[in-house]
């Protein structure tokens, strides 16, 4: 289980996208389907012009793509699977840098060689 | 800093990242075997973890559960494959409903960490994969929220303003 603490733009643009549990929820919805936006807003408490400011914040982070189709507009969570495996694979490469500047503060603090620990006493 | 190098397929969906420590191979390894050690470094200051069962043998299993900072937990599990104390470890990583039990429907990793001495000290090879491109897309949207949180509450109160 992976903990983003990725902080460049890309991804502070994301954040802001997806700081909003709808517009979650939105993303989420429009993974394996497309969906209407007037489907949509059936889903939630809201007016159909509120989902739909929803919709154009998460379409500005690139997380969705609308397609117009007759008099809908069908909402898509963004196909791009390489942009996607990118996106992944960065917020995985930053939780592990994280990880490894925390093993080697601990590391730091005990580097387990006797001389330098005379408290670590030997295990064996 | 101790990351050598990082390198991302995305045709495997593999990320590689290499690190050298300035500590001998058995010091590394306890990060990982020792659980009160790991647990002050899985998790971010924000997601500190804490780690319940731990046993590094070939089928045990790890589980722990990450607190965030509203006293949320997220509970995970490790299913260890391999291990070669103290210089190989395999295990598959995923999250765990509020019982501790795996969820099937969500994605899960293989990790795979080798250790060897190097220069001096103790060169890590770390592999983490997707298990699939499904799961790894699943991450990607989904998965996301779960590294949102700490920056949600900052951006909620802004968009309150």
């Amino acid at each position: 289980m992976v903990v983003d603490e990725s902080s460049d733009e890309t991804v502070d643009r994301l954040f802001h996208a997806l700081a909003d549990a709808t517009r979650r929820d939105i993303v989420r919805r429009c993974v394996r389907a497309e969906l209407s936006v007037s489907r949509l807003a059936e889903a939630y408490p809201m007016s159909f012009a509120a989902v739909q400011k929803h919709v154009a914040v998460l379409e500005r982070a690139g997380l969705v793509t609308k397609q117009r189709s007759g008099r809908e507009q069908l909402v898509r969570t963004d196909p791009d699977a390489v942009g996607r495996a990118h996106r992944a694979l960065d917020a995985l490469a930053s939780a592990w840098r994280g990880r490894v500047d925390r093993m080697a503060r601990l590391l730091a603090e005990d580097p387990g060689r006797e001389e330098n620990d005379p408290t670590e006493g030997s295990e064996r | 800093m101790s990351v050598t190098s990082v390198d991302k397929d995305l045709d495997t969906l593999t990320l590689t990242l290499i690190a050298d420590f300035a500590a001998p191979v058995e010091r590394v390894w306890r990060l990982w075997a020792d659980p009160r050690q790991l647990e002050r470094w899985w998790g971010p200051p924000t997601y500190p973890a804490t780690v319940e069962e731990h046993d590094l043998s070939p089928g045990g299993e790890v589980t722990y559960f990450m607190t965030g900072p509203e006293g949320d937990r997220h509970r995970g599990w490790w299913r260890v494959t391999s291990v070669s104390e103290p210089t190989a470890l395999e295990f598959t990583d995923g999250f765990a409903d509020d019982d501790g039990k795996p969820k099937d429907d969500m994605p899960t990793m293989s990790v795979t960490v080798r250790l060897s001495e190097h220069g001096g000290g103790t060169r890590m090879e770390m592999r983490s994969l997707f298990d699939s491109r499904e799961q790894m897309e699943q991450m990607a949207a989904m998965g996301m929220e779960e590294g949102l949180k700490e920056a949600v509450g900052q951006i909620d109160a802004l968009l309150a303003a």
